[in-house]
């Protein structure tokens, strides 16, 4: 007879450490941007289907953020916000997390693809792979642009949604792909410039560590003039209405005035980041925002 | 391992027992409902 000795490593992780690996709250915006893309796309797509091509979007994003939090764990180690995961507070061994991640991947490309058509699938798995690869393990440790580019992957679940019911990508989605793209390093840097100090801990290259609070910050108003054309493109080109072109033109002028006065504000001090915090968190709202005006916008007059 | 700690793997081999069992009875559910929006649409 063997005896089997189990240390405490070897404790089987809770069933909620799984969840909490997918990211859950991430998921969110990636869930709402990729729903209204499928929702703004022209013709219709059966409920049950269009429910499993969200299903698929989350589960990929779900994928995606276990595989960066398996790589990532010695990093998440090192900072506060990130300190508490299940890698990092030792509930849950790296192949776990490894294998969950993997196998979720090709779940949800599998399932889109049977689900609905295998453009979207393939797009879906250029997003995990753009999202862990290119990201995760490529740009993030050595550029201080990392989250521009990384962004892109956060871009693409508009683009499923409404490769799923169509089954081509046209002007609008890549529109919408572009808004998320270029919202991203603004929404993050603001973010980056209140917990700078986590960052430069773990040797994280970001903007405000790497170029300085003064350059991030004016690099936060560049890249909201960009997103500002980004978030007027739509309009121009005739691809949605006055819905959208409303929402579209306040809620950007909003989100400019918060840009602005985050790129003349000095301040070192995370605790006096007022201007700083309050555009992270008016960003998110934006997105909401203009993402649900498409949506309206798109049934009200198509 | 001490009984404490027995008691412990036992409870979360159950609870994620039951978390798989519920999954997988979702994905009948689901994959049911994919294939007759499947047939309907051809």
């Amino acid at each position: 007879m063997t005896t089997v000795t189990i240390d405490t490593r070897t404790l089987p992780a809770h069933w909620r450490d799984f969840l909490a690996l997918t990211k859950p709250r991430v998921m969110t915006l990636v869930v709402f941007t990729g729903l209204c893309g499928l929702l703004a796309a022209p013709g219709g797509i059966h409920p049950i289907l269009g429910f499993t091509a969200i299903l698929c979007i989350a589960l990929g994003a779900g994928a995606a953020g276990a595989l960066n939090q398996w790589y990532e764990a010695e990093i998440d180690a090192q900072m506060k916000r990130t300190a508490g995961r299940p890698l990092p507070a030792g509930r849950m061994d790296r192949q776990s997390a490894l294998h969950f991640g993997v196998g979720l991947s090709f779940f949800s490309v599998i399932l889109l693809g049977l689900a609905t058509n295998w453009l979207a699938a393939a797009i879906l798995a250029v997003s995990i792979l753009f999202y862990v690869i290119v990201y995760t393990m490529w740009l993030k440790p050595r550029t201080a642009q990392n989250i521009v580019i990384g962004g892109a992957a956060g871009a693409f679940p508009p683009v499923i949604g409404w490769a799923a019911v169509t089954g081509d990508v046209s002007a609008l989605p890549v529109a919408l792909f572009a808004l998320i793209f270029f919202w991203t390093p603004p929404h993050f840097w603001a973010l980056a410039l209140f917990v700078k100090t986590d960052y430069a801990k773990a040797g994280i290259p970001m903007l405000p560590v790497v170029a300085g609070e003064v350059a991030t910050r004016r690099q936060i108003w560049l890249y909201t003039a960009i997103m500002a054309a980004a978030a007027m493109a739509p309009v121009l080109l005739r691809l949605t209405g006055p819905i959208y072109g409303t929402t579209a033109f306040l809620g950007t002028a909003l989100f400019a005035v918060f840009a602005f006065q985050v790129s003349v504000h000095r301040e070192s001090d995370p605790e006096r980041m007022k201007p700083e915090r309050r555009l992270f968190k008016y960003s998110i709202l934006y997105l909401f925002l203009l993402f649900g005006a498409v949506v309206v916008d798109r049934w009200v007059f198509a | 391992m001490t009984p404490e700690e027995q008691k412990e793997v036992r409870a979360r081999q159950r609870s994620r027992s039951i978390v798989v069992g519920l999954l997988l009875g979702a994905l009948v559910i689901l994959f049911y409902g994919i294939s007759i929006a499947k047939i309907a649409g051809h």
